[in-house]
């Protein structure tokens, strides 16, 4: 038996079952990071050595910047792409979720020249709580980012037959994606200035 | 809604009984899972109170475990004690309440015909049953499983052996688990519900799973976190939480410092402490249900109970820190989690009296399944008021890690919670197999229970009040302030293995009545809810109802004036 709204709103609560449930999951990660930025507060308030004064100004902050805006351009391009399939026009969706992808990719790339060049340098999770921090958040972080880029690259080649038999059902799963992915972007945002900034 | 109704009947073994993505077969597997676990926890527990009666005397029958003179070593003890607290709450209690119960009757009782998302729940099994695996691997690792406790403390926990990393391996499988078990439950019931079924008409199980949901939604994640900074601890030698100049074995340790141990137990309590409420919420469901549906009455303060368990989701989340008044986090803040606390007894008082209120002039039926139920509402009293005294900071100063605490959390969790998942087991057998458990078996396992729970746990509290600590391997035997309590261990001791004993007239009901059980009609208790008066016995599979049920009428319209029978089911119009 089909399960009730799955593709169709249910008109009560004005949205589908996985709309829900990415909400639901997208709360239990910003308890996730809420709770990493806690230990980072708490570290940070304990700190009597002055391991993250010196550490924060030891981050390519130029490169960090650079990584914001490519982050910040994917999301533009993510929601570009589910606008298109809203409007019908497949070719469009298909060019912007690749430019998605492909931004995300820039991203990890930046981010790779990062902590390479931090361990010629020498610096290593273990080299003091600040940098602890900094390696686990921006690890989870990229974690995140992976995974998006996983699931892009399933619905712009295998998983995008589906926008031909059932429109509406892939359209419903692509704002899916956009909103994790935006989320994923939102957490970069409170990254950058907490680890680089401050 | 018909289309492909009938394809399950072509699915082969592995689909339908392993692989399966009917929420009623991933109910039993749950159910199955942790009742095994539930088992060996409780055998975890038997070998350390053989240590606790009887210190380093050879344990019998099975000594030959722990080496070649059969006596307990204080790391294999340490490892006993770490392993029974997780297996039993992550394992065992937590997977039995929302894994089984949840998943196999709040689709019933909300009339869906299955979860929302229906692989997510089967993956959601796998990944408890991995992580289960996973646990069970550390007893074979060097150094033998987790042994700094269930809340694994750092710095302890940090520098100890390998058995500890695949712990925390293990928990962030059975975390990731419960994560996808907790945004299936909360869509579904906020998305499946008939057409007719508003949200003060559900039963209040559902409500109670509903409120779990969240705590299990909301209250994992910070120990996900914890964990991931332990595993970096661990694995990247960071230093979250090894201060600087940490001396082990009179050698400082060889680590930057600048972290804190108190860190760890601010993300794990944030965890744990709402993790009270995920065991203890779906067993007051379940008692609901038995006791409305026993006394042939409506629930007594149907409205109360439901906003005061959406009121005890809230405030879990701001008294964790009463179980670290002794850390020398300062007086300010332990007033403040000391204040909550009281606050936090509110709720759960309001819904244990309407419980017993509800009782006041019923013809009760005393069958097994409202046996277990009324059990569970004098002992977990005992347990939530025994907590009293350790949510002031003044009388934990003497109580903190003592026996008392461990008499009062058990109180809760196995006379309490258990009792209450007893009652939904006997109550709903014989919707989940179409066949009924016998009654006397049912009866001789409440009753012999009843007897050897309390046999257990009131001298705890004895010895605690005397200022026993809790993870002593010799069960105090070397302290000179333990001595005059010391014979109370072999009391504890005994009933704890009887109390084992008294568990086999239940494993041979489950078995005997599955097999050659009286059949049971569809609406065996002559019941309100969807699941009885709507589904078949057991429900169909992967659709559960024939028709999609309508509700016209709250849960629990017992006896009421005028009608013909003394239930009135909530789908009739």
């Amino acid at each position: 038996m089909e399960i009730p709204y799955n593709v169709e709103e249910r008109q009560d609560t004005g949205m589908f079952n996985g709309k829900l449930g990415i909400w639901l999951f997208l709360a239990s990660e910003v308890m996730l990071f809420g709770g990493l930025f806690s230990a980072y507060v708490f570290l940070r308030m304990g700190d009597v050595t002055g391991a993250f004064n010196s550490g924060s100004s030891e981050l390519n902050v130029p490169l960090a910047t650079f990584n914001t805006l490519v982050l910040i351009s994917s999301s533009v391009t993510m929601i570009m792409s589910w606008v298109s399939l809203k409007l019908g026009e497949q070719k469009k969706f298909k060019q912007y979720l690749g430019a998605t992808l492909l931004l995300a990719a820039v991203f990890l790339v930046v981010k790779y020249f990062e902590y390479t060049a931090k361990f010629h340098h020498g610096i290593f999770p273990e080299t003091s709580t600040f940098f602890a921090i900094y390696f686990t958040l921006t690890g989870l972080h990229m974690i995140h980012i992976l995974g998006g880029m996983i699931v892009i690259f399933y619905f712009l080649v295998p998983g995008s037959k589906m926008m031909n038999i059932e429109p509406e059902r892939f359209t419903n799963r692509i704002e899916i994606v956009g909103l994790y992915w935006h989320f994923v972007d939102l957490v970069w945002i409170f990254l950058f200035p907490v680890l680089y900034l401050l | 809604m018909s289309g492909h109704t009938d394809s399950h009947q072509e699915e082969s073994f592995w689909r339908k009984y392993i692989f399966s993505i009917d929420h009623k077969i991933i109910g039993l597997q749950y159910g199955i899972t942790a009742l095994i676990f539930l088992f060996f926890g409780f055998c975890l527990m038997m070998m350390m109170r053989w240590q606790l009666a009887y210190p380093e005397e050879a344990m019998p029958w099975i000594g030959w475990l722990f080496g070649d003179d059969g006596i307990i070593l204080p790391e294999m003890y340490n490892s006993l004690g770490a392993m029974h607290g997780t297996i039993m709450i992550f394992l065992g209690v937590v997977p039995l309440a929302v894994g089984a119960f949840g998943n196999y009757f709040v689709p019933l009782q909300i009339g869906a015909p299955d979860m929302a998302f229906p692989k997510l729940n089967m993956a959601s099994y796998w990944c408890y049953f991995v992580g289960g695996v996973v646990m069970m691997i550390g007893f074979f690792v060097p150094g033998g499983a987790a042994n700094s406790g269930w809340t694994s403390y750092p710095p302890l926990a940090d520098i100890a052996t390998t058995g500890q990393t695949v712990w925390l391996f293990g928990m962030v499988l059975l975390i990731t688990s419960s994560l996808l078990g907790s945004v299936n439950t909360i869509t579904t019931i906020v998305q499946l519900r008939a057409k007719g079924l508003t949200w003060m008409r559900l039963p209040f199980f559902v409500w109670a799973q509903l409120v779990t949901g969240f705590l299990l939604l909301l209250a994992f994640p910070p120990l996900e976190a914890a964990g991931v900074l332990q595993l970096m601890d661990r694995l990247l030698d960071t230093s979250f939480f090894l201060p600087s100049g940490l001396v082990v074995s009179g050698e400082i340790l060889n680590v930057s410092g600048g972290g804190s141990p108190l860190l760890w137990q601010h993300m794990f309590w944030f965890l744990a402490h709402p993790e009270v409420y995920v065991l203890i919420l779906p067993a007051m469901g379940i008692v609901a249900e038995v006791i409305a549906n026993n006394t042939r009455k409506p629930l007594w303060g149907y409205k109360s109970i439901v906003y005061a368990s959406a009121f005890l989701g809230f405030m879990s989340f701001i008294v964790w820190a009463h179980h670290m008044f002794m850390t020398g986090m300062g007086a300010t803040i332990s007033a403040f989690f000391q204040t909550t606390t009281m606050i936090i007894s509110v709720p759960s008082v309001v819904i244990l009296t309407a419980m017993f209120i509800s009782l006041w002039g019923a013809s009760i039926r005393y069958n097994s399944a409202m046996l277990f139920a009324l059990g569970f509402l004098p002992m977990f009293g005992i347990g939530g008021l025994t907590g009293l005294p350790l949510g002031i900071a003044a009388s934990d100063i003497h109580l903190h890690d003592t026996y008392y605490v461990i008499g009062h959390f058990h109180y809760v969790v196995a006379p309490g919670t258990i009792f209450a998942l007893f009652a939904g087991v006997y109550y709903w057998f014989p919707k989940m197999t179409g066949k009924v458990l016998n009654e006397t078996l049912g009866k001789v396992h409440f009753w012999l229970s009843m007897l050897f729970m309390n046999g257990i746990f009131m001298p705890m509290f004895v010895q605690g009040l005397a200022g026993v600590s809790r993870r002593l391997w010799d069960g105090g035997a070397s302290y000179a302030h333990a001595t005059d309590t010391l014979w109370l261990n072999e009391v504890m001791s005994t009933s704890a293995w009887l109390l084992g004993l008294a568990q086999i007239p239940f494993i041979y009901n489950l078995i005997k009545s599955m097999k050659s059980g009286e059949k049971a009609e569809s609406n065996h208790w002559q019941a309100t809810t969807l699941e009885w008066t709507d589904a078949p016995s057991p429900p169909l599979p992967h659709r559960n109802f024939e028709v999609i049920p309508e509700v016209h009428r709250g849960p629990y319209e017992y006896s009421v004036p005028g009608a013909d029978k003394d239930f009135t089911p909530q789908s009739e119009a």
